[in-house]
């Protein structure tokens, strides 16, 4: 099998334009829903109230206990028997931001564990509001401590998005194959593909730890 | 301004304190000194409300901190009770525990303006006011991190003031510092005693430095005060041979 390079550059603005969209609209939508959605259940999972921290805590391993490739079926094919109708990026986004959620949620718990007591201690010797102490001492600190994880996650939704394609998302991936199946020659569209996710993980990563890095000092 | 009375305070096995007793009174500035464990810190601790009592009962300016009234029982204090009560106290502590986030202005502004609601630009207003007596007027904007470690105190202690507590309590608060910067903090604590009306508790194993700046003395061994006075009487003629032990130590470290 030869590579053919009049076919590669045929598809290549396609699968720019079209599939590296899409894959990129279900990464930030699927990582910015859950980078917000993991510290509301970080934050939930403390409450002193039992009724609030014990649900929402068993909702989240369950989650994390389950493929996320299930829970995209459940919500693409079963929610719409409940009358919840969304076009399929926004399932797939949904669904990653759910998922990683219960992941990033584990990321900021470690955060915010991971701030000095003498913090705490000393919002609660200034008579700091509770309210306050979080959201002006603690919250920026433990964010600040989770970002090289979070930018792990990141990466990581990014690579998981192709799964969105069982729920007929067309992503790079998606495209790359349906392109494939014209001609039952899949080297050079999935090779493309492929590079593109190369082309983007490997220097997100390089930034992810040179960003750890400064944040040691 | 300060009692304890029969306080009692256990880490699971561990009895720190055993039916504590003493009182301080408004004004006064008194300082703790003792071996290492002695329950010193612990003693900080529950009066900025860090630690419960496990027995006995604590009042500051007359207002019971420990214990609230409900109907005509006595029960542990809730969160509102103890904010009301702790308006009143201020600490300085050993690691300085500036907020990293926040620059040093902020650091001296957020509680006044998030806990008493005193306007942003008032609470600046003070807060430079402040940095200046500290001597940091330049460095409002500075990070903790960008401060030395006497520098990061000195602002500490700005912070503490600013929320203008009746008693501050200072716990070993040169001791992280490295020598050449603890006469600085200390030449500052001593105006700050000298010209205020505050209620000082302080903890430190600087001897000179509790002469100059206390009333009174107050020697602990084991949760226990084992003897008390003036300074005076107690570094140059203390009567118990513990607390000569113990300054023997000290003084020879
Ligand atoms: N949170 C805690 N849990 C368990 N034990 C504790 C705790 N805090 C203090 N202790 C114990 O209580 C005792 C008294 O401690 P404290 O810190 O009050 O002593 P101190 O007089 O301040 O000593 P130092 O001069 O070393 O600071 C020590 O034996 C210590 O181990
Ligand atoms: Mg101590």
């Amino acid at each position: 099998m030869i590579w053919d390079w009049d076919w590669t550059l045929e598809i290549l603005p396609g699968l720019l334009t079209q599939g590296l969209l899409v894959t990129l609209q279900a990464t930030l939508g699927g990582a910015v829903l859950a980078f917000v959605l993991g510290l509301f259940v970080a934050l939930l999972r403390r409450s002193r109230r039992p009724y609030i921290s014990r649900p929402v805590g068993a909702i989240s391993e369950f989650i994390r206990g389950t493929p996320l490739l299930v829970q995209l079926f459940v919500l693409y094919y079963v929610m719409p028997d409940f009358g919840v109708r969304m076009t399929a990026l926004t399932t797939g986004i949904i669904g990653l931001g759910v998922h990683y959620a219960s992941y990033t949620s584990e990321v900021y718990r470690a955060g915010i564990d991971g701030v000095p007591k003498g913090q705490w201690e000393a919002a609660i010797a200034l008579n700091l509001p509770r309210r306050w102490t979080w959201i002006g001492v603690i919250l920026p600190q433990a964010v600040r401590r989770s970002l090289p994880a979070l930018g792990n996650y990141l990466v990581a939704i990014f690579k998981e998005s192709p799964q969105l394609s069982v729920i007929t998302v067309v992503d790079v991936i998606g495209l790359a194959r349906e392109l494939g199946s014209e001609r039952f020659r899949y080297l050079e569209p999935m090779t493309v593909a492929g590079l593109f996710f190369l082309l983007i993980a490997i220097p997100a990563s390089i930034l992810i730890r040179r960003m750890e890095r400064r944040l040691d000092t | 301004m300060i009692r304890f009375d029969k306080v009692g305070k256990r880490f699971g096995d561990v009895t720190v304190l055993r039916e504590l007793d003493f009182h301080v009174e408004r004004g006064e500035r008194v300082t703790l000194i003792g071996p290492s464990g002695s329950g010193k810190t612990t003693i900080l601790r529950l009066l900025m409300t860090l630690e419960r009592v496990t027995s006995g009962t604590i009042h500051v300016d007359g207002q019971c901190l420990s214990h609230m009234r409900r109907g005509d029982r006595q029960v542990p204090a809730d969160e509102r009770h103890l904010r009301q009560v702790r308006k009143k106290i201020g600490m300085v502590f050993q690691q300085f525990n500036l907020f990293p986030n926040m620059n040093v202005l902020r650091n001296i502004t957020e509680a006044p303006v998030r806990a008493l609601g005193v306007p942003r630009e008032q609470a600046e207003e003070k807060a430079r006011e402040l940095l200046k007596m500290v001597d940091l007027a330049g460095k409002a904007h500075a990070h903790p991190s960008q401060l030395s470690g006497g520098q990061q105190q000195r602002v500490a202690i700005a912070r503490a003031l600013a929320m203008e507590p009746e008693v501050l309590l200072l716990d070993e608060v040169t001791s992280a510092l490295d020598p050449e910067l603890v006469s600085g903090v200390q030449n500052l604590l001593r105006d700050i005693a000298h010209q205020g009306n505050l209620t000082l508790l302080c903890v430190t194993h600087e001897m000179n430095f509790a002469r100059d700046i206390s009333h009174r003395v107050l020697m602990f061994d084991q949760g226990q005060i084992v003897e008390e006075g003036s300074p005076e009487q107690i570094f140059t003629e203390p009567a118990q041979q513990r607390t000569r032990d113990f300054l023997q130590a000290v003084l020879n470290a």
